[in-house]
């Protein structure tokens, strides 16, 4: 016990000799929380319009009207070439292209039918299908407004009529900083994390003062737990710092109990600590360590679910979701925070995470050797 | 030059005889671009959904045959009352409830109208609306095949065309995302730590007292990356071409330029930060932390910049990664040519003469 209470002062001495990266660990997530956020923001509005009106016609540019006045769509071009239009697409000043071909009102009235072209950007394919959908309702209400002007509808429902209403539970405000705010509040405690566990044991390797330690009757289990525990201190500092945060800019207060969260944090930490000191031991410089941690924490992060959606992906890759501590603690965060989810309703990841902290750090102190 | 020329080797033989920092080199961007270039998509679908269905009829059973067989939705739960929809969606299982009242089908007949009520998990807001949107536009097509097949008098027809990428493939907006990300990260990073290193392990102090200049010790430590960086966007290229089925649509040269300029200014980039920092776990922490977030959020594959506020529109146009992004989708999917990226060009041009001139007058000669 008296050992390990000597290693810590040491480690935590180190950490707090070296300002340079004190000052990283605390300021670099602080700025990212409040800087982020307000960056991640995927809903599809502002689309940039183009349209090519060959009709000039009364109702082609009621049309056009109607579709810039919507809060989805920039009207950015307005022309009667085709060709203008693509120009625009190529150059990305519009996304979308809708042509008014010649005759589009006189066809309307007097054939009973008229026809419209849209043509969008698809790179990317969310964007290019949320936008059809969203120009061709705008283009339905035009046509049932032109429906009324030439010919009586019937009082009652003529036809059945579903109607739809949607709730959205949770976050009623669709506001992206909820969502984003607890994911990336995870990635950088795991950075913080990972990254600096697994820097520190190789550093000594390096410099060569592991040396001094392997010569002394310190046993494995309190070498590592040594290089532990403050790491695992820095990550709930940082995890408190970042929480404090969220509830002053962002307005977030979890609505699940701050001891779930931090039980959860605990055992998470434990496991993530593990991943930094397995790759300690398995490499030589600090660089390789940095990039073999960078490489598993791009995985790892990127695939979390933070960014896109694990459903949408192909299954080999859910399937690696499964094995992804970082996936676990995203979505506890997102299920204590925002749905105020219970302990009971988080058994399953907290029971999974603390399996990966055992079998990792088994792993770590298993794979150290003291001799060289 | 001849004395520039052995310092290139010797940056070449420190390169070369770390066989492990080599393999991951290596290796690294080739597995990312595949694991990325498959798994990573905004599309939203096989979502877990849950049916709460209080009417059981003919109607509700077609409506959510045609919901499960669509790709977007799985249905994984049968929910009884509306007391368990709260708890179902606490535990995560869930991403929206379908609710069909009682006597769906008799009042859709007699009245001619019904309610369904979409409960989505707005958590995630993107999804939700998705998800919406999606089981909306299903329960509407059932709707219209339920009415009389008469043509509506004063149609309009709208035909759409979907440009550069008709299949709607994620892979067309994520790949050139993934070449900024990971051709951004590698090289800054290997540079980062390069000049650092030197200092750390003591080496500085024989490059210090020879008479070579700093502006050769600095683009002497750049040739080796960038030649194994030029390896990196090859096989990348190679595998987005044939493994993930994105096309060159534009020229190749052209291409290939724009990834070279787009690499020195990351290895540049990382020769700031190796130049700034002090020991090698500050520049790997600045060249990670600092860069991998701003990189992912900021280069516009992710999230549209045009939705961010002003001030961080601003921002992001001084991560090279962004011009990068338009450079690739323009030359690469929509197969234009320099006319429409040569201000983007300009821009990465400009970037790393800065990233380059700031470097050399950074660069300490003297040891403190």
């Amino acid at each position: 016990m008296r050992t390990l209470k000597i290693l810590l002062e040491k480690e935590f001495r180190q950490i707090f000799r070296n300002p340079a990266i004190l000052r990283l660990i605390f300021i670099m997530p602080i700025i990212q929380l409040l800087v982020l956020p307000l960056a991640a923001d995927y809903e599809v509005r502002d689309i940039n319009i183009a349209v090519v009106d060959q009709d000039h016609s009364s109702y082609s540019r009621k049309l056009t009207d109607k579709i810039s006045a919507s809060k989805y769509f920039n009207l950015v071009v307005y022309t009667n070439s085709y060709n203008e239009a693509i120009r625009e697409v190529e150059k990305d000043n519009a996304d979308v292209v809708l042509q008014i071909p010649s005759f589009f009102e006189k066809n309307l009235v007097k054939e009973d039918g008229a026809q419209l072209f849209m043509a969008l950007n698809a790179i990317n394919g969310v964007k290019a299908n949320l936008g059809g959908v969203y120009l061709r309702s705008i283009i339905n209400d035009f046509n049932g407004e032109v429906r009324l002007e030439w010919m009586q509808l019937p009082r009652f429902n003529p036809q059945p009529m579903i109607k739809i209403s949607s709730i959205n539970w949770f976050n009623p405000l669709l506001n992206y900083q909820f969502f984003m705010v607890p994911g990336i509040l995870v990635i950088l405690v795991t950075m913080v994390g990972a990254f600096l566990a697994a820097l520190n044991i190789v550093k000594e390797k390096e410099i060569g003062t592991i040396e001094q330690i392997n010569v002394t009757p310190i046993r494995k289990h309190q070498f590592i737990l040594g290089k532990l525990i403050p790491f695992w201190v820095l990550g709930l500092v940082i995890l408190s710092i970042g929480l404090l945060l969220a509830r002053i800019f962002y307005g977030i207060i979890p609505e699940g109990s701050f001891l779930t969260v931090y039980l959860f944090a605990v055992v998470y930490l434990l496991a993530v600590l593990g991943l930094g000191l397995l790759i300690s031991t398995y490499t030589e410089t600090q660089q390789q360590a940095m990039l073999i941690s960078f490489f598993v924490m791009m995985v790892f992060i990127l695939l979390g679910g933070l960014y896109t959606s694990i459903d949408s992906m192909p299954m080999w890759a859910q399937i690696f979701t499964k094995f992804n501590p970082v996936t676990y603690f995203i979505e506890v965060m997102r299920m204590v925070v925002l749905k105020g989810s219970s302990l009971y309703d988080i058994r399953h990841h907290l029971l999974i995470v603390t399996g990966f902290g055992i079998f990792l750090n088994t792993w770590a102190v298993i794979n150290y050797k003291k001799r060289s | 030059m001849k004395q520039f020329l052995y310092f290139i080797r010797k940056e070449f033989y420190h390169l070369l005889r770390d066989r492990r920092t080599l393999f991951i080199l290596f290796g690294m961007p080739v597995m990312q671009i595949i694991i990325f270039g498959f798994a990573l998509t905004n599309e939203v679908k096989n979502s877990r959904i849950a049916i709460l269905d209080n009417s059981k009829d003919e109607a509700t059973t077609t409506i959510i045959h045609q919901l499960e067989a669509s790709r977007y939705f799985d249905i994984v739960e049968n929910l009884n009352s509306y007391s368990e929809l709260e708890p179902t969606f606490q535990e995560g299982v869930i991403r929206m409830a379908v609710v069909f009242p009682e006597q769906f089908q008799s009042s859709l007949l007699h009245t001619n109208a019904a309610p369904i009520q979409l409960i989505a998990d707005a958590t995630d807001p993107n999804v939700a609306n998705t998800l919406t949107s999606y089981a909306s536009a299903i329960i509407m097509d059932y709707q219209n095949s339920m009415r009389e097949t008469k043509a509506f008098p004063y149609a309009i027809n709208t035909e759409l065309r979907m440009l550069y990428n008709p299949q709607l493939k994620g892979s067309y907006n994520f790949v050139p995302g993934v070449m900024a990300m990971i051709l951004m990260l590698v090289g800054a990073m290997m540079t980062s730590i390069s000049i650092v290193r030197e200092t750390e392990l003591g080496t500085m102090e024989v490059i210090l007292v020879s008479p070579i200049v700093p502006i050769r010790v600095i683009l002497a430590k750049m040739v080796p990356y960038l030649l194994l960086s030029m390896v990196n966007i090859v096989s990348i290229l190679l595998i987005s071409v044939y493994i993930l089925e994105v096309p060159i649509n534009g020229s190749l040269t052209l291409l290939l330029f724009e990834c070279l300029l787009f690499t020195l200014t990351a290895l540049a980039l990382g020769l700031l930060i190796s130049s700034i920092s002090n020991s090698q776990q500050v520049a790997m922490l600045i060249s990670l932390m600092g860069l991998f977030l701003p990189t992912v959020m900021f280069s516009g594959f992710m999230f549209p910049i045009e939705n961010m506020p002003i001030p961080l529109q601003l921002l992001s146009n001084l991560i090279p990664a962004k011009w990068f992004y338009y450079i690739v989708k323009d030359v690469m999917i929509k197969g234009t040519g320099l006319e429409t990226v040569w201000k983007e060009t300009l821009v990465l041009v400009g970037m790393l003469i800065v990233l380059l001139t700031i470097s050399i007058k950074k660069f300490k000669v003297r040891l403190e």
